[in-house]
């Protein structure tokens, strides 16, 4: 066996039984996130980019752009691309090779919320109608994994995009001139999808979970919200949640949403 | 010559009388490490102290493992090397019925076990000493295994600085896992977060006062 | 070569770039190291030696090594696909080519070491920065090795040899143009990597070689520091 080992039984049942008195092993209350740290400019060649971490929970997220036709059912409007990678160097328990299901979930769920929230102004990322607009790639990679990597990659996602700056476009010759960026950022509104999980443990429902908590998390359900608008949300893992569990989880999330939105404001100043 | 940090292939020291021990190697002279960790001299043997890397298993190590397949005739265990441990029926100290091994030990259960030996065919586990066996309850975490020797200092004597401010039974693994029940489970997180206040500052000199006065600082 | 030549950014003909290290930035790791030349910076993180999947692959004689070699998409100017591709699928293997003749595998039959090398900004040199990452990574992860090995890109512009190219520099279009030579050395004087993109003499090839020597001298120390200062760092 190599070093692919889950939160051992010993361990869940004392995290268990301390989630009924409401505590959690390293004393955060149930609604607290870890420490968010995040870092801007981790790559220059990006046109935006940060480092995200929540404890010792990290992921890298930059923003590209670029110019191409648009959608016959929309020539006037721009494209946003999510994708996310768990990095083989970011975990022992990912592997080298086709994605896994968990990157796949973790690079659609994030941008379903991001696109679905009218965070993005698509109208105005359009060149010439019908024919250039421009697609903002968002890309998430793991650095790595302590839990909570489907929130990390959110705040991430919105922190890159809220910092990220347009490139010059040669309309002439069809360019986008990489290394001379505009004084002007991404067409955002003031709709931040910030995303929560929350993740069921017994009768307990936490959010940001560390690795020994997400271990032994039976359901998480991420929602992705602003002010209450609830813009995006996927249950995940077969375990069923009773409908009282369901509605107290729109209450978390929407408020923990709203507490990290002001967080990232924040770090970026 | 006093303890230093050493990288593959520096040389450690220069001189005929040294002998080279432990992940050394002398051409022409001169001590090499073939490791990154710490130099050491005693009596001329030079040898390197590896100060991160994975487990390697030696044999009389107790280790704390967790079960991950029921045999005709053992169990698996995951020590955290690259190779399962076994765990025979014939090492368990007391009637087991072969039809019902999973009372003993399931799949998933954590257990403290001895590793009598080790040949070509794999590690071998046994129970037969005090105090192995399944393990019922208490926080199990794990610390780099290269830090093992400070969490259990010179004889005990960290353990037993641990156990006297927390009033928690901590047993370390050699291969990094350790197990610790108490009370309450405050107590045992307070266990907890000294053990991993040892492994971060493992190589500060003076750790003994160090982690006292960490006590002192930090009561539960 | 009467008249000075003149580096885009300033440098001397064999300066490097500043060059920072750092030992421990993946925690999940046995090991981990970033490296940053210039404007490149690349991290590794090692897993192992454990247990080689698929099982088949296993060598009961000796461990082996994997190395996967990644670019991020935001590490150039335009986007790379996520996924693997045939330059990363052969830089993969030419980092393991440069590091396994250090490494003491034979102590781990059956077993795998994996070396992850990830490029987060890129401004050429990045198999070299990434080979030096590698390098720190598998001494952090406790693997025996009997000596580093350290990387760097010599260069020859027009007629002028420099060490430790840009992308600027690569893309030079003056006189006899660009040559790009990445070489991995061990402080033995082992050349264990070395490729060559261009047009070069028997001469100045040699002469190459020579400052790769140095140059490796440099990177060795820069090695050498961060992973002294990951444990004294720690004493205080």
């Amino acid at each position: 066996m190599d070093k692919v080992r889950t939160t051992p039984n010993t361990t869940a049942d004392r995290i268990r039984k301390y989630l009924k008195e409401g505590k959690r092993f390293d004393g955060r209350n149930t609604e607290d996130f870890r420490e968010l740290v995040i870092e801007k400019g981790v790559s220059c060649k990006a046109e935006g980019s940060v480092r995200v971490k929540l404890g010792k929970t990290e992921v890298i997220v930059g923003v590209k752009m670029g110019v191409s036709e648009p959608y016959a059912d929309s020539p006037t409007k721009g494209n946003l691309m999510v994708t996310a990678e768990l990095l083989p160097l970011s975990s022992p328990r990912f592997e080298s090779g086709p994605p896994r299901f968990d990157a796949i979930e973790l690079g659609r769920v994030t941008d379903r919320g991001l696109r679905e929230s009218g965070f993005v102004d698509f109208d105005k990322l359009c060149i010439i109608p019908g024919e250039k607009v421009w697609t903002v790639f968002v890309d998430v990679y793991s650095i790595n994994d302590d839990g909570n990597l489907m929130d990390a990659a959110t705040i991430g996602a919105i922190a890159a995009m809220k910092i990220a700056k347009i490139p010059k476009y040669d309309k002439e010759e069809g360019k986008v001139l990489f290394d001379e960026l505009t004084d002007e950022g991404l067409p955002l509104t003031d709709h931040v999808p910030v995303a929560i999980s929350v993740h069921k443990i017994g009768n307990a429902l936490i959010v940001d979970p560390t690795r020994e908590e997400e271990d032994i998390s039976e359901c998480r359900v991420t929602m992705g919200s602003s002010k209450g608008i609830i813009s995006s949300l996927q249950k995940s893992n077969s375990k069923p949640l009773e409908m009282d569990e369901i509605k107290r989880v729109f209450e978390i999330a929407t408020k923990v949403s709203d507490e990290i939105n002001k967080k990232i404001d924040k770090a970026l100043k | 010559m006093d303890r230093k940090v050493v990288i593959p292939g520096e040389i450690i020291i220069d001189g005929d009388e040294y002998l080279p021990g432990e992940n050394t190697e002398k051409k022409e002279g001169k001590i090499y490490s073939l490791r990154y960790g710490l130099a050491e001299e005693q009596n001329n043997l030079i040898k390197v102290i590896p100060l991160s890397g994975v487990y390697s298993p030696r044999r009389g190590n107790i280790v704390i493992g967790k079960v991950e397949n029921v045999t005709a005739n053992g169990w698996l265990i995951d020590i955290g090397y690259a190779d399962s441990a076994f765990l025979s029926l014939m090492e368990v100290p007391r009637f087991v019925n072969k039809d019902a091994m999973e009372e003993v030990l399931d799949i998933d259960d954590m257990v403290l076990a001895k590793i009598w030996s080790i040949n070509k065919r794999g590690i071998d586990l046994s129970l037969k000493s005090r105090g192995l066996g399944k393990i019922e309850d208490g926080i199990i975490f794990e610390v780099n295994p290269n830090k093992v020797p400070r969490i259990i200092g010179k004889e005990g004597s960290m353990i037993k600085l641990i156990k006297d401010n927390t009033g928690c039974d901590v047993t370390v693994g050699q291969n990094g896992f350790v197990l610790i029940k108490g009370e309450t489970i405050s107590s045992e997180l307070y266990a907890k977060r000294a053990v991993l206040f040892v492994a971060e500052n493992s190589y500060v000199s003076g750790l003994t006062e160090a982690v006292d006065k960490w006590f002192k600082e930090n009561k539960e | 070569m009467a008249e000075k030549f003149n580096r885009p950014d300033g440098r001397e003909l064999t300066e490097l770039r500043e060059t920072k290290a750092k030992v421990g930035v993946v925690p999940n790791a046995d090991g981990s190291a970033m490296f940053q030349q210039g404007k490149t910076i690349a991290i590794a993180a090692v897993y192992g030696p454990k247990k080689m999947h698929p099982q088949h692959q296993q060598d009961p004689r000796t461990g082996q090594l994997r190395c996967e070699y990644n670019m991020l998409s935001f590490s150039v100017s335009d986007r790379i696909r996520p996924g693997r591709n045939r330059r990363a699928m052969e830089i993969s293997e030419i980092t393991k080519w440069a590091l396994e003749p250090v490494l003491m595998l034979d102590k781990y039959p059956g077993q795998v070491v994996d070396v992850h090398i990830n490029i987060i900004q890129a401004d050429a040199g990045t198999r070299c920065a990434g080979i030096n990452a590698a390098a720190m990574a598998l001494a952090h992860a406790g693997i025996p090795m009997k000596e580093m090995v350290s990387s760097i890109s010599i260069g020859k512009l027009d007629k002028t040899m420099v060490v430790d190219l840009t992308k600027e520099e690569e893309d030079y279009h003056e006189g006899e143009g660009p040559t790009d030579i990445p070489i991995s050395m061990t402080p033995s004087g082992k050349v264990t990597h070395m490729q060559l993109d261009g047009k070069i003499g028997v001469k100045q090839l040699q002469e190459a070689v020579d400052m790769a020597k140095v140059a490796c001298q440099n990177i060795l120390e820069i090695q050498k520091k961060a992973l002294k200062d990951f444990i004294e760092g720690d004493k205080k």
